[in-house]
This record gives C-alpha cells, sequence and structure tokens, in this order.
C-alpha cells in the first residue's frame, strides 16, 4: 500500500536577487515522523523551508509545485498557509523580544479554534512560570522553546523547522530534541538540523541537498551509517557522524 | 517666572499638535515601512471638513455641542480618506518604496493644489468656539485655551492609542508587527488589515491636529499640513521609528526647545535647533529615544 506524502515538492526554484538558488528541487514528506533537510552551509535549506511556506522575499521568485494534500501552496500568501495547518518555526527563533511570553502566545492563537494551552504548558512548564516575562530577556533555550510553543497552541498538518539547536547549549539541545520526538508521534516535522546527533535521533527519511538540487533521498539511518557518503555530502568528519 | 510658565505650556500646546501628526506617522512606518508623504493631506482634509461642516452640516456649528459635532465630522473625513488612501494606492505598493514615496509625495502635491483650486490659496478665518479665543491664568501666566484644548487632546489621544495597543488583539498585532512583521505572517495573521488599521489611526489624529491646531492658530490654509509634517518627521526620527510614547517625549523635546529659542533667541533659531537636535540624536542615538517598539 503506498502511503500519500503530507507534502509534495516537485521542481521547486527559487532565484533571489538574481541568484538561482534552488533548481529544481523534488522531494516528498511522509506523512508521519521527523524527514531533515540537510546539506552543507548556503545550499538552500532555509530557503526551502521559506518559499514552501510563502516567505520567498520580495526581491525573489519561486516557481515549481508544492502541494499539501490537494492544495496547492506557492500561489497562497503566507497566513492563508499557516491557517491550513503549515506550522512554521523559523531559524534564530524570532519571538518577539518586546513582548512577553503570553502575549507571544495569544498572538499564535487562531480564530476558530480553541487554543492547546493545556498541550503547550504540558511540555513546557516554565513558559507557563514565566508567561510575565519579557520573551527577549529569555535564554536562547526557553526563547526555542516559546518558538515551538507558539506552533504547538494551534492543530497543524505539518511543521516546518528550522535549525532549532542552532547556538544553544549541549543540554538544552538534548531538551529539544525531546520536545521534537514527542511532537513528532503527532504531526509530521520535516526539519533542518546541521547537528547529526539530534538527526540520528529524530529522523527517519533525509534528504540531502547540494548546490540548490537534490542530491541524496533515503532513510536517513542508512545515510548516517555510510560515513563515507556522509562526508561526501555533508562535509564532516567521521567523528561527527558517529557522536 | 509667568513668561517660562507661558512658554511651557504654549510649547506643550505645539508639542501636543506635533504628537497629534508624528503618532499616526510613525506607526505607519513602524509597521508597515511606508513613507507617509501624505499624511499632511489628511490633516489639512480634515482641517477643511471641520471648517465646512461648521458652516454647512446641520447640527454642526462653531460653538458648543455643535463645535464638536464639525470636529467629529473632520476626524471621520480624515480617517475615511487615509482608509482609502491605503487600500487604494499604497496596498498594491508595499515593499516599492521609491513607488510609495512618488505616490505620496505626489498625493500630497496635488490634494494642496485641490484645496487651493477648491477654497482659494489664502488663509480663511476658523470657525471656533469662544471660550478657545479665551485665555487661562495659570500661576500668572495667561495661557491661549486653544493650547490648552490641543494638550488635552494629545493626552487623551496618547492613552487611547496606548491603551489600544496593550489591550486589544490588534493592539498586539501592531506591535508583534513592528518588530517583525514577517513572523506575524508566519503565525497566521493576516496583517495587511493591520496595515489600514494604523493608517486609520493616524489619519484620524492627524485630521484632529488639523481641526484643533486651526482652532489655535485661529486659520485654516491648504498649506498647513505641509509645514507641520516636516516636525512631524523629525520627531518620529528623534521618537524611535514605530514607539508612540517615544514621539511623545520627542513631541516635547521639540515643542519646548522651539519656544523657548524662538522666544529668548531669535526668531527662527528654535527651527535650526530642532535640526541640531536631530542631528545629534542620529549620531548618538540612531534608532531614536525609544527605539523600533510600538510601545505599550
Amino acid at each position: 500500500m503506498t502511503v500519500e506524502p503530507v507534502l509534495t515538492v516537485e521542481d521547486l526554484s527559487v532565484r533571489i536577487a538574481g541568484l538561482h538558488i534552488l533548481q529544481g528541487v523534488s522531494f516528498t514528506v511522509a506523512p508521519t515522523g521527523v524527514t531533515v533537510l540537510l546539506g552543507r552551509n548556503g545550499v538552500g535549506k532555509t530557503t526551502t523551508l521559506r518559499a514552501v511556506v510563502g516567505l520567498t522575499p520580495r526581491n525573489g521568485e519561486a516557481g515549481g509545485t508544492v502541494r499539501m494534500g490537494g492544495q496547492t501552496l506557492l500561489s497562497q500568501p503566507t497566513h492563508r498557509l499557516v491557517r491550513g495547518g503549515l506550522g512554521y518555526v523559523p531559524e534564530d527563533r524570532c519571538v518577539f523580544a518586546g513582548l512577553t511570553v503570553a502575549e507571544n502566545l495569544r498572538l499564535a492563537e487562531r480564530r476558530g479554534s480553541t487554543p492547546a494551552y493545556d498541550r503547550v504548558f504540558a511540555l513546557f512548564p516554565e513558559l507557563d512560570r514565566r508567561a510575565r516575562q519579557r520573551a527577549g530577556s529569555l535564554s536562547g533555550g526557553q526563547q526555542q522553546m516559546l518558538a515551538i510553543g507558539r506552533v504547538l497552541l494551534n492543530d497543524n498538518r505539518l511543521l516546518l523547522v528550522d535549525e532549532p539547536t542552532k547556538g544553544l547549549a549541549p543540554k538544552v539541545v538534548t531538551e529539544v530534541a525531546e520536545v521534537l520526538e514527542r511532537v513528532a508521534e503527532a504531526v509530521p516535522v520535516l526539519l533542518v538540523e546541521q547537528n547529526l546527533a539530534v538527526v540520528r535521533r529524530l529522523a527517519r527519511d533525509a534528504v540531502v541537498l547540494a548546490a540548490g538540487k537534490v542530491a541524496w533521498t533515503g532513510d536517513a539511518q542508512e545515510l548516517l551509517r555510510e560515513t563515507e557518503l556522509t562526508r561526501s555530502l555533508l562535509g564532516v568528519g567521521s567523528a561527527e557522524v558517529h557522536h | 517666572m509667568d513668561t517660562v510658565i507661558l512658554l511651557t505650556l504654549t510649547g506643550l500646546g505645539l508639542a501636543a499638535l506635533y504628537f497629534l501628526v508624528a503618532s499616526g506617522l510613525s506607526l505607519v512606518f513602524g509597521l508597515a515601512d511606508v513613507l507617509n508623504f501624505a499624511h499632511g493631506l489628511f490633516l489639512g482634509f480634515g482641517a477643511y471638513a471641520t471648517w465646512w461642516a461648521a458652516g454647512n452640516l446641520p447640527g454642526a456649528g462653531s460653538d458648543g455641542f455643535g463645535f464638536v459635532v464639525a470636529v467629529a465630522f473632520g476626524v471621520a473625513a480624515g480617517t475615511l480618506m487615509a482608509v482609502l488612501v491605503e487600500l487604494v494606492l499604497i496596498r498594491p505598493l508595499y515593499s516599492r518604496t521609491i513607488e510609495q514615496v512618488l505616490v505620496t509625495v505626489g498625493l500630497s502635491l496635488a490634494g494642496v493644489a485641490l484645496l487651493q483650486a477648491t477654497w482659494g490659496a489664502d488663509a480663511r478665518p476658523f470657525p471656533r468656539p469662544e471660550w478657545t479665543r479665551q485665555v487661562t491664568t495659570i500661576l500668572g501666566a495667561q495661557v491661549p485655551n486653544g493650547g490648552l484644548l490641543l494638550i488635552v487632546a494629545a493626552a487623551l489621544v496618547l492613552g487611547a492609542i496606548l491603551a489600544f495597543l496593550r489591550w486589544t488583539r490588534y493592539g498586539l498585532i501592531i506591535r508583534a508587527g513592528v518588530e517583525n512583521r514577517e513572523m506575524v505572517t508566519a503565525l497566521g495573521i493576516d496583517v495587511r488589515k493591520a496595515f489600514t488599521l494604523v493608517f486609520a489611526i493616524g489619519g484620524a489624529a492627524a485630521a484632529l491636529a488639523g481641526a484643533l491646531g486651526s482652532v489655535y492658530f485661529g486659520t485654516v490654509s491648504p498649506q498647513q499640513g505641509g509645514s507641520l509634517l516636516i516636525f512631524a518627521f523629525i520627531v518620529v526620527v528623534i521618537g524611535g521609528m514605530g514607539s508612540v510614547v517615544g514621539s511623545a517625549y520627542a513631541a516635547v523635546a521639540v515643542g519646548l526647545l522651539q519656544q523657548f529659542v524662538n522666544y529668548y533667541g531669535t526668531s527662527g533659531l528654535g527651527d535650526i535647533c530642532v535640526v541640531a537636535l536631530l542631528a545629534v540624536v542620529l549620531l548618538l542615538r540612531p534608532q531614536g529615544i525609544a527605539g523600533k517598539v510600538a510601545t505599550a
């Protein structure tokens, strides 16, 4: 029996300021678990996520086809895609520093659906305790919790999570990975991640980008077992792969 | 001492006028990144609508409740115009800065020409309540009531905007949007509605400035909006783009500086000092007093 993917990306091309960042990227995201998007710096991982959620900058253009269920995404504005069940956790968290934790969460509430504060506070009790604190004064790890908490406030069909462990202390990286593992039990995740230990723990499928194209797709654990392949695709040493 | 009190209160009156124009300008720029050179037109339009209503609108007049009705009509007209400008001219041009500047400068020039063609280029006497022609003695200083009216109105507008930003969902969206507009849309919010709303708020405040400023000066003229807009821009930059509280502080600083220097120095020196203050702020704190935060 063929399992229908939750997201299908076909021939996705993105040009920004005259540069051809993505050159016909195609892949699918399984309806369960974590699919990880890998590649060296600057290959277009973040650009891919942003194109899917409709955030290609004004000086750029995106072409190709992106489908979630029967819905075509590229032609729609970001707010409509998100309301349709596409949750996005951006690189560098992007919490609203001048707003309190409670206000950051309140902003993510969607009209017509009951916000799942219980779910968010069960995963991140710290957010409940720090509700009145300005988000800008939280630690990096706490800000990441808030960024993930914002998307978990609503029921989503797919989460796009961009480098959630970037710049975090090792202990916090483990906490974030644990949370994402639990989240992925309920909703599929397309994850951009550089930390291969986190990838090893979370990812089932992998898509590797190189120079704006898909260089490899398949089982993530299999990729990590193939040291030479990992080294050639990601440019990392064997110590990092087996860490 | 009387002179200092008089200069302080008339300076605060001027500051109130600047604040009413600058608050909307600041929110529009902070949220939507639109440098609206047509903002002064909302002021002129509000002033002329009030002037017209006082003489022609049933129920409106130049005194008592009739004057309140006339001002309400002027504010409604300014608000409507601001909303139409946003929906028809600005919305198709978001993120196209050069085109926005051209359109708003063109609209500003065309609007002034339209007011001149309709009611003439000369200043006209503005119908104003008897009370505003009088003075109130405060600690020995005879302060024009028109100035006090402006101060009270600006304080009420400041309070209302802050309460709106602090307590309403749209206020929350605006505060967040000033920080990171893209992330607001990534949370599923159609930020364009907030753009229209800040234009409406800005248009209403500018139209109120037009009506009450005309009461203070006693006349209304087509160029009124343009001359006040220059100082409003200075206030916005000093206060910090997007910060209403910053605009209030900056307006007070600019109004007082202008008034005191013009009195104790020579006439016109106050304007030069305001520009010097702007230069100092830009050198020492380019983000302005409050930075880019829609303070609530």
